[in-house]
C-alpha cells in the first residue's frame, strides 16, 4: 500500500472512528467517576445521548459571530487529527491544535460576559502551562526517531518509551490539564457548580455546545494517539498503555481538589523543566 | 425521536427557600438515589439546562431573577416548582413581600409538593417534568439551530 | 543595475533634502507621494534584475573621491551630534561620539589606504529581501505618515511642527538602509549604520520634550557602543587580516577574522535591541507612531539582525560555531523568552509590541547564530513576516489611538465592532505574528526543525518563549474581538492615507502568507544554496496542509465579516440572574447599576518587568562578556 492510501484511510478511521472512541471513552470515564464515588452511574452511551439531546435544542447566542469561531475550534481539533493519523507533520497538528484552541477563547472573549471570559483568561494559562511539555515531547520523538512524521514515528523500530521516560512522564502530567480533569480543570468543568458558572462554555448552548463536546472527543483520541506513539511497536502494550493513562486521569481527577491558577502554571513549568529538559539533555549528549 | 428525556440538565434555583428542599435535591445526586442514572445532572447554567427546579417562594427580590433565568434557558423548557413554598408560597404566602409561588413569575409544568419534599417525590416530578419536555419538542417540530 | 542600486541609494537622500524645503500641504503630499511609489517601483525593478541573475553582482562602483566623501560625511555628522550632545549637557553620548570620532579619524589616516576593497557595493538574494523590504514597506510607512503627521499635532499641540525635519530625517533614513544592505566595504556599511543610528536618534527626539530627549540619548548611546565595536572590527580586521569587504570574511583564516567577527555581531546585537541594550528600542516609544513602525519593521532593527544574518556562515566557519556563535545565539535566546514574558505584563499596546519585536528579532538571532542551511532560512523567512506584519501592526495601533485616545489594550474592548477595518488590519497582523497556519509560524516551525538538528537546547527556549507569545496575542486578540451592543461606526473619521495604508499592509501580509511557497523557492533556496551549497525545502504534504487550512480560515473569515439574517435566538449574558433590561448592565449586590466591564490578566507578579528585566540583562551581559572573553 502506497504512502497516499494509508494517509486516506488514516484520516478516514480518524474520522469515523474517534468520535465513537472518544464518546465511549467519556461514558466509561461517567461510569467509572460514578463507582468511585459509591454510585451505580449513567449508561455507557450517556454522553452520545447527552450530545444529540444538545442538538435537538434551541442554541441560543449572545452574538451572531460566536458560532463561526466555535466552528473554527471543531474543524482545526479534526484537522488536528487527520494531521496525526494521516501520518504527517507533528509539529504541525501541535500548531493546528493551539489555532483550534485560540478559535475556543476567541469564541469565549467575544461573548462579552464576565464568567466566560474568566475561563477564557484561564485556558490561556492553561495553554501557556502545557504547551512547552507539547512541544518538547513532539522534539523528543523527533530526536529519538529523525522524523517530524507522525507515520515515520510509528514505523520506528525501538520503542520512543525507552528513549523519552521523563518526557513520557511529563506528557501524563500535562494530560491532566489537556484532558480537563482536577486539580487542573480551571476553565472549564464537567461537574457542576464551579465558581465560574461553567467557565469558557457558559455562553454556549446547543449545537454550539454539541460541537465543542464532539471536538474533545476528537481531542482525547488525538492526545491518547501521542501516548499510543510512545509504544507503537507492540501494539498490545501500547493500547493497553493508553487505556491505562486515560484511566489514571480518571483516577487523579477523582482524588483531587480544584487548583488555583498558579499552580497549575508552576507545577507543568516545573515539571517541564525537570522531566522534558532533562529527557532533551539526556538524547542531546548521548 | 427526542433525546430530551434521556439527559435531562437541571438548573436549580433558591427562590427563598429555607435549604430544607435544596437539601432534599442535592440528596438525589448522592449515592443513595444517584439521579446520573437516569442521564441527570445539575449542570448550574440556565443557558446549558432543560428543567428549571426552583425551590422557595417569590418575594419581591428574586421576581426578576428568576424571570431572568427562565428567559435564558434554551427551548424546550421545563419548571419543576419544589416545596410547599415554591408551589404556592407556603407559610410565607401572605407575607408583605411574598408574592407567592413560582408560577406567579413563569409558568410552572409540574408542581412537587411537600415540606420538604422528599428525594423521591422530587425524583418523580423531574420524570413527569421529561414527558412535558418531550410533549413541548414534539409540538415544535425541530428547532432550528 | 548599478545605476539602480545608486538611484536607491541617493534618491531618497535627495528627496530628503527636497522635503526639507517642501511647505506642508498639497507639495508635501505630491513630493512624499510620487517618491514612496518611486523608490517602491525601483526596489522592484532591482529586485527583478537581480533574481533573474541568480548569483550575486558585485559593483567596484566609487573611488578614492567617494572613500573621501564619506569620510568627510561622517566627520560632519560627527561633529553635528557631539555639538547636541553637548548643548544637551549629554556628556557621555558626547564621550562615546568622541572616541568614535577619533577612531574613525585615525582608521582613515593611518589604515584607509593600507586595504583595499574590490567592490565597494554589492546585491545578492538576502540584499533583494532586505530592498524590498525598505522600498515596499518603509515608502508605505513615509506615505501613511503624511495623514499621520498632521493628526499628531492636532493632538500634541506642545510639540513644536517641525514635519519637514521629520520626513527629512524619515528619506534619509530610507537611502542609508538601502546603503547599508548593499555595501561590501565595510567602511562604506559601517558609515551609513552611523547614519542610522543618527537618523533614529533624531526621530526619537523628535518631540524634543524631557522623556523624549532621555530616550533618543539612551538609543544614541546604546547604539554607539556598537558603533564603536564595528569600528574596532575594522581596526582589527585591516591589520589582521588586510581585508575590508564583506564578501572576503569567509575566506580568510580562522584566527584573523574570530575577533572583528565577534566585535561587529556585538554592534548587531546592540541595534537589533537585544538583551541588555533591548531598553533603547522600548524607550523608543515616545516618538510618533510612523517612526515605531520604521524603526521596528524595516530600519533600524533589521539593520541589526541584517549584519548578524549575514556574519551567520562565518560563525560557523571561523571555529566551528563554538564561541561567537553559539553565545550570539544564547543571548538571542534569552532575550526572546524573558522579553515575551514580560510582553504579558504590558498594557500599552505599543510596548508589546515592542517586545515582540525584541523577542522575534532574539529568534532571528538565534537562527543566525547557530545558522545552519534550515536556521538560515527561517532567519530570513522571520524577517520578512516580521517586517510586514509588525509595521502592520503599528500603523493599526497608532491609528485607533488618535480616534479612541488611548493606546491601552484596555480600551480595545470590541474594536472590531465601531473601527472594522483598523480592528481587521490588526486581526491580521496579529495572526501573522503568532498563529498557524499563518507567516511568523512557518519560520517558527522551520527554526523549531532546524534547531534540534543543530542544538537541542536551544529548542527549550523556544518551547517556552513560544508558550507565553500565546498569551499575550491571544488575550488583545481577544479583547478586539468581543462583541458589544450596538456600537457607533467612527471608521470614517480614519484618514484616507492611513486606511489605504492598513489596507494595503493587510494584503501584503496575507499575501506572503499564502506566497511563501513562491517566495523560499525564487528567493530564499538559491540564497540558502550559494550560501551553504545545501538546499532546505519543506515536505510539500506540508505546505499543502498548511495551505489547506489556510483556505479554511479564509472560509471561516465569510461568515464573520458577513453575518447574515437578523438572528432569533438573542439571549444577554449570563449575569447570575441579575441581568438587566439595558444590555450589558446587571443589578449589584450593593443596589446599583453596574456596566459590565472585563479586564484581562498582566501577571505582574510572575512576569513583571521589574522582576525579569534586570535577570535578563544580567545574564546577557554574562553571556556577552564570556563571548569577548574567550575571544580575546
Amino acid at each position: 500500500m502506497d504512502v497516499t492510501a494509508t494517509t486516506v484511510i488514516g484520516i478516514l478511521i480518524y474520522l469515523a472512528a474517534a468520535p465513537v472512541v472518544g464518546g465511549l471513552l467519556t461514558g466509561a470515564d461517567r461510569i467509572v467517576s460514578a463507582r468511585m464515588q459509591g454510585r451505580y452511574g449513567p449508561p455507557l452511551l450517556q454522553p452520545f445521548y447527552d450530545v444529540l439531546k444538545l442538538w435537538q435544542k434551541e442554541n441560543i447566542v449572545v452574538n451572531r459571530q460566536q458560532k463561526v469561531y466555535i466552528l473554527g475550534f471543531f474543524v482545526f481539533v479534526i484537522i488536528t487529527g487527520c494531521i496525526m493519523f494521516g501520518g504527517g507533520d507533528l509539529l504541525l497538528a501541535v500548531f493546528a491544535l493551539t489555532l483550534a484552541s485560540v478559535f475556543l477563547i476567541v469564541a469565549a472573549y467575544s461573548t462579552f460576559s464576565p464568567y466566560a471570559h474568566i475561563g477564557a483568561e484561564r485556558e490561556m494559562i492553561q495553554m501557556v502551562s502545557y504547551e512547552p511539555m507539547v512541544i518538547l515531547t513532539v522534539v523528543g520523538m523527533y530526536m529519538a526517531t529523525g522524523s517530524f512524521s507522525a507515520a515515520d514515528i510509528a514505523r520506528h523500530d525501538g520503542m520512543l518509551f525507552l528513549h523519552l521516560p521523563f518526557i513520557f512522564l511529563g506528557f501524563l502530567f500535562i494530560l491532566t490539564i489537556k484532558f480537563r480533569k482536577s486539580p487542573f480543570d480551571i476553565s472549564m468543568s464537567h461537574h457542576a457548580h464551579q465558581e465560574i458558572v461553567r467557565g469558557l462554555t457558559t455562553e454556549f448552548s446547543g449545537r454550539d455546545l454539541a460541537l465543542i463536546e464532539i471536538a474533545h472527543w476528537y481531542e482525547n483520541v488525538f492526545l491518547l494517539g501521542l501516548i499510543y506513539l510512545f509504544f507503537a511497536p507492540v501494539p498490545v502494550v501500547a493500547v493497553a498503555v493508553t487505556l491505562a493513562a486515560y484511566f489514571l486521569e480518571v483516577f487523579i481527577d477523582n482524588n483531587n481538589a480544584r487548583l488555583k491558577w498558579q499552580h497549575a502554571l508552576g507545577s507543568s513549568w516545573a515539571v517541564t523543566l525537570v522531566l522534558g529538559v532533562s529527557n532533551v539533555v539526556l538524547l542531546a549528549f548521548r | 425521536m427526542s433525546f430530551l428525556p434521556k439527559s435531562p440538565w437541571l438548573v436549580h434555583y433558591d427562590a427563598s427557600s429555607c435549604n430544607g428542599c435544596d437539601i432534599e435535591v442535592l440528596a438525589c445526586l448522592t449515592p443513595v438515589y444517584d439521579v446520573e442514572r437516569f442521564g441527570v445532572l445539575n449542570i448550574g447554567n440556565p443557558k446549558h439546562a432543560d428543567i428549571f427546579v426552583v425551590t422557595g417562594s417569590v418575594n419581591e427580590q428574586n421576581k426578576a431573577v428568576i424571570k431572568n433565568i427562565y428567559d435564558q434557558m434554551a427551548e424546550p423548557k421545563v419548571v419543576v416548582a419544589i416545596g410547599a413554598c415554591a408551589t404556592s408560597g407556603g407559610v410565607f404566602r401572605e407575607c408583605y413581600n411574598v408574592s407567592g409561588g413560582v408560577d406567579t413569575v413563569i409558568p410552572v409544568d409540574v408542581y412537587v409538593p411537600g415540606c420538604a419534599a422528599r428525594p423521591e417525590a422530587i425524583i418523580d416530578g423531574v420524570v413527569l417534568g421529561l414527558g412535558v419536555l418531550e410533549a413541548k419538542y414534539g409540538e415544535k417540530g425541530k428547532v432550528a439551530s | 543595475m548599478q545605476a539602480l542600486l545608486l538611484f536607491l541609494i541617493l534618491f531618497p537622500a535627495a528627496v530628503a533634502f527636497l522635503l526639507l524645503a517642501t511647505p506642508k500641504g498639497r507639495a508635501r503630499q505630491t513630493v512624499v507621494s510620487v517618491s514612496a511609489a518611486v523608490i517602491a517601483a525601483a526596489s522592484i525593478i532591482l529586485a527583478a534584475l537581480v533574481l533573474s541573475r541568480g548569483a550575486p553582482v558585485y559593483f567596484a562602483v566609487g573611488g578614492h573621491a567617494a572613500d573621501l566623501l564619506i569620510f568627510a560625511a561622517e566627520v560632519a555628522l560627527g561633529v553635528i551630534v557631539t555639538v547636541i550632545s553637548i548643548r544637551r549637557k549629554q556628556y557621555l553620548a558626547m564621550a562615546l561620539m568622541l572616541a568614535g570620532l577619533i577612531m574613525t579619524v585615525v582608521y582613515e589616516v593611518w589604515l584607509a589606504n593600507t586595504v583595499h576593497a574590490e567592490s565597494n557595493l554589492f546585491a545578492d538574494n538576502l540584499s533583494v529581501v532586505m530592498t524590498l523590504i525598505i522600498g515596499v514597506i518603509g515608502s508605505l510607512i513615509a506615505f501613511f505618515a503624511l495623514g499621520y503627521m498632521e493628526e499628531y499635532h492636532h493632538h500634541h499641540e506642545d510639540v513644536p511642527d517641525r514635519s519637514n525635519f521629520f520626513f527629512f530625517i524619515v528619506f534619509a533614513f530610507l537611502g542609508a538602509m538601502n546603503g547599508l544592505i548593499f555595501a561590501n566595504n565595510l567602511v562604506w556599511l559601517f558609515f551609513f549604520w552611523e547614519v542610522t543610528t543618527f537618523c533614529s536618534f533624531f526621530l526619537i527626539g523628535y518631540g524634543r520634550d524631557a522623556l523624549a530627549v532621555r530616550n533618543s540619548f539612551l538609543a544614541l548611546k546604546l547604539n554607539l557602543c556598537g558603533g564603536l565595536a564595528f569600528s574596532a572590527a575594522l581596526f582589527f580586521l585591516t591589520l589582521n587580516a588586510h581585508a575590508i569587504s564583506l564578501s572576503e570574511l569567509h575566506d580568510l583564516p580562522g584566527g584573523a577574522v574570530l575577533l572583528p567577527v565577534a566585535l561587529l555581531a556585538f554592534a548587531g546585537l546592540t541595534k537589533s535591541a537585544q538583551m541588555p541594550f533591548s531598553s533603547w528600542l522600548l524607550g523608543a516609544m515616545v516618538a510618533p507612531t510612523p517612526v515605531s513602525a520604521l524603526l521596528h519593521s524595516s530600519t533600524m532593527v533589521k539593520a541589526g539582525v541584517y549584519l548578524v544574518i549575514r556574519l551567520s556562515p562565518v560563525f560557523a566557519y571561523v571555529d566551528g560555531g563554538k564561541t561567537v556563535g553559539l553565545f550570539v545565539a544564547l543571548v538571542g535566546a534569552v532575550t526572546f523568552l524573558l522579553t515575551s514574558c514580560m510582553a504579558i505584563s504590558q498594557n500599552d499596546a505599543k510596548r508589546v509590541l515592542a517586545y515582540s519585536t525584541i523577542a522575534n528579532l532574539g529568534l532571528i538571532i538565534v537562527c543566525a547564530g547557530i545558522g545552519n542551511h534550515k536556521l538560515a532560512w527561517a532567519a530570513v523567512m522571520l524577517v520578512i513576516f516580521h517586517a510586514i506584519a509588525k509595521s502592520l501592526l503599528f500603523l493599526s495601533v497608532g491609528t485607533a489611538e488618535h480616534l479612541i485616545g488611548s493606546r491601552q489594550i484596555e480600551s480595545m474592548d470590541g474594536l472590531a465592532g465601531y473601527l472594522p477595518r483598523v480592528a481587521a488590519g490588526m486581526v491580521v497582523g496579529i495572526a501573522g505574528m503568532f498563529l498557524a497556519p499563518f507567516g511568523m509560524l512557518i519560520s517558527k516551525w522551520a527554526t523549531l526543525e532546524g534547531l534540534v538538528d543543530a542544538n537541542p537546547i536551544l529548542t527549550i527556549f523556544v518551547a517556552f518563549g513560544s508558550a507565553v507569545t500565546l498569551m499575550f496575542w491571544v488575550k488583545w486578540l481577544g479583547k478586539i474581538l468581543i462583541v458589544k451592543s450596538a456600537p457607533e461606526n467612527v471608521e470614517t473619521r480614519v484618514p484616507r492615507t492611513q486606511s489605504l495604508t492598513l489596507a494595503v499592509l493587510s494584503v501584503m501580509t496575507a499575501g506572503v502568507c499564502v506566497l511563501f511557497p513562491l517566495i523560499s523557492k525564487y528567493v530564499l533556496e538559491p540564497f540558502i544554496f550559494e550560501t551553504y551549497r545545501q538546499i532546505y525545502w519543506q515536505d510539500m504534504n506540508n505546505i499543502a496542509t498548511l495551505l489547506i487550512m489556510m483556505a479554511t480560515v479564509v472560509v471561516l473569515t465569510v461568515p464573520l465579516v458577513f453575518p447574515g439574517k437578523q438572528e432569533r435566538h438573542f439571549r444577554p449574558q449570563y449575569l447570575a440572574g441579575a441581568n438587566l433590561a439595558e444590555k450589558e448592565k446587571f443589578h449589584g449586590a450593593m443596589g446599583q447599576d453596574i456596566q459590565i466591564s472585563l479586564k484581562s490578566l498582566y501577571l505582574q507578579g510572575i512576569f513583571g518587568e521589574s522582576r525579569l528585566f534586570p535577570l535578563g540583562v544580567l545574564s546577557t551581559l554574562i553571556l556577552i562578556i564570556i563571548m569577548l572573553g574567550v575571544v580575546v
